[in-house]
Order: C-alpha cells, then sequence, then structure tokens
C-alpha cells in the first residue's frame, strides 16, 4: 500500500493549475486588471515623473491587492457547489495539504503574474530601474501572503451565496502589515535606500501565515460545510 | 451480535434547524451486504448517506466501524468507503480522465483508466471537457470510480439518476459483483430492484401529508 499512495498536495497543486490552464480567458482576468487600474492613476493624478515616483509603489501594491481579492473567492466556491469539497473533507487525508497545494496554485495563476508585470508598470510610471528587483521581490513575496490570507476568507465565506463583500470586509484588515512592508520595500527601492529590512519584515509575516493559514483554512472547512 | 459486522450505526441522531430528521435509528452492515435506503422525498435518506460517510457529524449515537469507534479509526475508515451523492464532484474544464485521476485516493495507471471508461461506455469521450458531456454521460463518469476504487463500502446516493437501461443494469452488476468480493452496499433509490441478497430499510416521515394521498 504505502508505494500506492501519492502526494495529495501534488495532486490539488496539479489539477488547479490544470484547471486555470483550461479557463485561460478567467485566469488571466486578475493580471489584466491590474494593469488597466495602474495604467488609468497617471491619467487621472500627473504624469510627471517627480509625481508619480512617490506613490508609484503604493499604487502598484494597491492595485495588487485589488487584483488578489478579484480571484480568490474561487479558490473554494467552485469545489463547493460541484461537490469536490465534499469529496476532499471525506477522504482519509489531513486537509492542510490539498489547501496549500489549492492556494499555491492559486498564487502560481496570479501572485507569480503580477510579479512578473510589474516591471512593465514600472516602466510606465516613470521609475528607475533599480527599483524594479525591489517591487518584484516583494510583491512576489508578498502575494504568497495575500493568497493565503485570501483562501482564509474564502473558506469562512465558501457556504454564502454571494460572499464576496463579506470576504473583503474579513480579509482587509488582515491585508494592512502585508500592504505596508511590500510597499515600503518598493519605495525603499525608489528612493535608493537598502531595501532588504522591509523585505524581511515581509518574509517573516509569511512564514508566520505560511504556518497558521492551511491549519486554519482546514479547520473552517470542516466546521462550514458540517451543516 | 456476537458475529463481528462492518459496520454498525447505534442511537444514530440528527438534527437540523430543530428539525429531527434521523431519529434513533439503529442497522448494522455485514460484508456481502447490500442495504436499499427507502422513503419520501424528505425523509432522511441522503442525510443518513452522508451521516455514514462522515460528510455530517450525528448530533448524537455513534458509528462502529469494525466494532471500533470511528473518531478511533477515520484514517482507514475514510480510505475504505466510496461516497457518490448528487453533486457528481467533476470539474466542469476537466476531462473524465483527469476527473477520475484526482478523484482517486491511489495512483492510477493510465490503461486502468481507459478500460473503466470503457467499461462504461465512455469510450470516445476520454478527451472531451466535463461540460460537453450530457447529465447520463457525467453521472457514467462517477460509476467508472466504482470500478476504480477498491473502497470497501460504497455508499451511492441514487446512482440511477439520468441513467438509461443499459446504466442501469451495469450499476446493478457492479453491485451484485462488490457483494460477491464481500464488500457492502448501501444506497438510496426508489426504484425496485430484484438482487437476491438486498435488504430494504424504511425511513418514514410520519409528519408528512403523503400518507393522505
Amino acid at each position: 500500500m504505502v508505494t500506492k499512495t501519492r502526494s495529495i498536495f501534488f495532486t490539488y497543486l496539479r489539477r488547479d493549475l490544470l484547471i486555470s490552464y483550461r479557463r485561460r480567458g478567467e485566469t488571466i482576468g486578475p493580471a489584466i486588471f491590474f494593469v488597466m487600474a495602474t495604467t488609468l492613476v497617471p491619467l487621472a493624478l500627473s504624469p510627471e515623473a517627480e509625481s508619480l515616483r512617490g506613490i508609484a509603489a503604493g499604487i502598484i501594491w494597491v492595485m495588487a491587492l485589488f487584483a488578489t481579492l478579484l480571484s480568490v473567492e474561487n479558490v473554494f466556491a467552485s469545489d463547493f457547489k460541484d461537490g469536490s469539497l465534499e469529496q476532499l473533507l471525506i477522504g482519509p487525508n489531513l486537509l492542510v495539504m490539498p489547501v496549500l497545494g489549492k492556494v499555491m496554485a492559486h498564487w502560481l495563476t496570479t501572485g507569480v503574474p503580477l510579479a512578473i508585470i510589474s516591471p512593465i508598470l514600472g516602466l510606465m510610471l516613470s521609475l528607475p530601474s533599480e527599483a524594479f528587483i525591489p517591487l518584484v521581490a516583494s510583491l512576489a513575496l508578498g502575494t504568497a501572503s495575500l493568497s493565503l490570507i485570501g483562501a482564509l476568507g474564502a473558506a469562512l465565506t465558501v457556504s454564502l451565496q454571494k460572499g464576496g463583500l463579506l470576504l473583503t470586509l474579513i480579509v482587509m484588515p488582515l491585508y494592512i502589515p502585508i500592504i505596508i512592508f511590500g510597499s515600503a520595500t518598493a519605495q525603499y527601492g525608489i528612493d535608493g535606500f537598502t531595501w532588504t529590512g522591509p523585505l524581511a519584515i515581509l518574509g517573516v509575516l509569511f512564514a508566520v501565515v505560511m504556518v497558521l493559514c492551511p491549519l486554519a483554512i482546514a479547520g473552517i472547512l470542516r466546521l462550514t460545510t458540517i451543516t | 451480535m456476537g458475529s463481528q459486522c462492518l459496520l454498525r450505526a447505534e442511537d444514530l441522531c440528527f438534527e437540523r434547524d430543530d428539525l429531527c430528521v434521523i431519529d434513533h435509528f439503529n442497522f448494522e452492515l455485514n460484508p456481502g451486504d447490500i442495504l436499499q435506503v427507502e422513503g419520501s422525498n424528505g425523509s432522511g435518506k441522503t442525510t443518513l448517506l452522508r451521516l455514514l460517510s462522515t460528510a455530517l457529524h450525528p448530533s448524537s449515537g455513534r458509528i462502529l466501524y469494525d466494532e471500533k469507534e470511528l473518531s478511533d479509526c477515520r484514517y482507514e475508515y475514510c480510505s475504505n468507503i466510496l461516497f457518490i451523492g448528487h453533486q457528481i464532484a467533476l470539474k466542469d474544464s476537466l476531462t473524465p480522465a483527469e476527473n477520475l485521476d484526482w478523484l482517486s485516493a491511489i495512483k492510477l495507471s493510465n490503461d486502468s483508466i481507459l478500460k473503466a471508461l470503457d467499461l462504461v461506455g465512455l469510450r470516445d469521450y476520454v478527451n472531451i471537457p466535463n461540460i460537453r458531456l450530457s447529465a447520463g454521460q457525467q453521472r457514467r463518469v462517477t460509476l467508472a470510480r466504482l470500478l476504480l476504487s477498491n473502497a470497501k463500502i460504497w455508499f451511492l446516493d441514487e446512482p440511477f439518476t439520468a441513467i438509461d437501461a443499459q446504466g442501469v443494469r451495469l450499476v446493478k452488476h457492479l453491485i451484485e459483483d462488490h457483494s460477491k468480493k464481500g464488500g457492502a452496499v448501501v444506497l438510496s433509490t426508489h426504484q425496485s430492484l430484484d438482487m437476491v441478497n438486498i435488504r430494504r430499510l424504511c425511513l418514514s416521515n410520519e409528519e408528512s401529508g403523503a400518507n393522505l394521498w
């Protein structure tokens, strides 16, 4: 029997990545939102390089947060509707690993693309090229935390018909530390300071969230689906 | 009572919104048993199957597997049951083969999946996304899970929904075969099944007005 057991983490990671690939149009939605919403800011405020420098990091980070929120609701909602979640819950395995697999799939399909296209937005907001590495690093690390916390909210609202607004209200306060240190990392990079300090704090936050969120999500899923 | 039974429910109760759905329910399931759960709509057939498959927790009472409390042998029990409910648990954008692959607790070879899909009559639909299959075909994909699973106890909630006559014969054959191999089946259906070793269990719903007619 031992040789036949499989890694349920990779099963769910692969499954969700495959579904995202089949629904490419839906999957790139957050990235398109990210680009378009960020593009609007210089149009609405001022296209001057000097004034953009001060706000660019914050804008990119806020937009990345909204883009993540847009897609995170679906992490458990579709599984709940079609009964896959029930099949997962009555399975013999611990819930933590499949939950982690699903959240990682979400991060790979939303957070990582956001981080990858952020230098293009940096260019558009006329940021110095030294700022690109801290921008990408902070987004790559920060969106992982955003996905984990977002999945927590998604699990809490999974049995609601329209849980979107409630999900936002639950998750927003928890996003505050991430956005503070994420945008600080990018801003330090823009201003030419050493940016590893805030990035390290972002890493600490990720470590905490990484340990606690899957456990909390597993517990919440067990509770919300009982009735 | 001395004999070892596979699954036993003792004084099982389940309440939802102050309504007693399952009321002091007792039953025993032995290897080879086929148990048909009957009852009017709303009498708690699905609830009973979901309780037994641990998707719901009983308000009181206990379920014993191999004479052991479920909380003591959850891993063992859950790896030995297969529950197919009203919700078919297939992802719309995946093909039948991919769906069967992720649903299985063990790693399946491609050949065994293809063989199972062939047996349920979906050979030509192996690479078609689930959303383009008809309701009956989707149901047949879930039937292929019966062929691929090595679970001892099957819980089938209305397994004949949306399935044609030939499919119904196939399901009956699978159930009988499973029972001959020493497995047990609990199924809910309104159809009368002509199987030899089938036991019937009627969940009554006294408060409903159905008796008036």
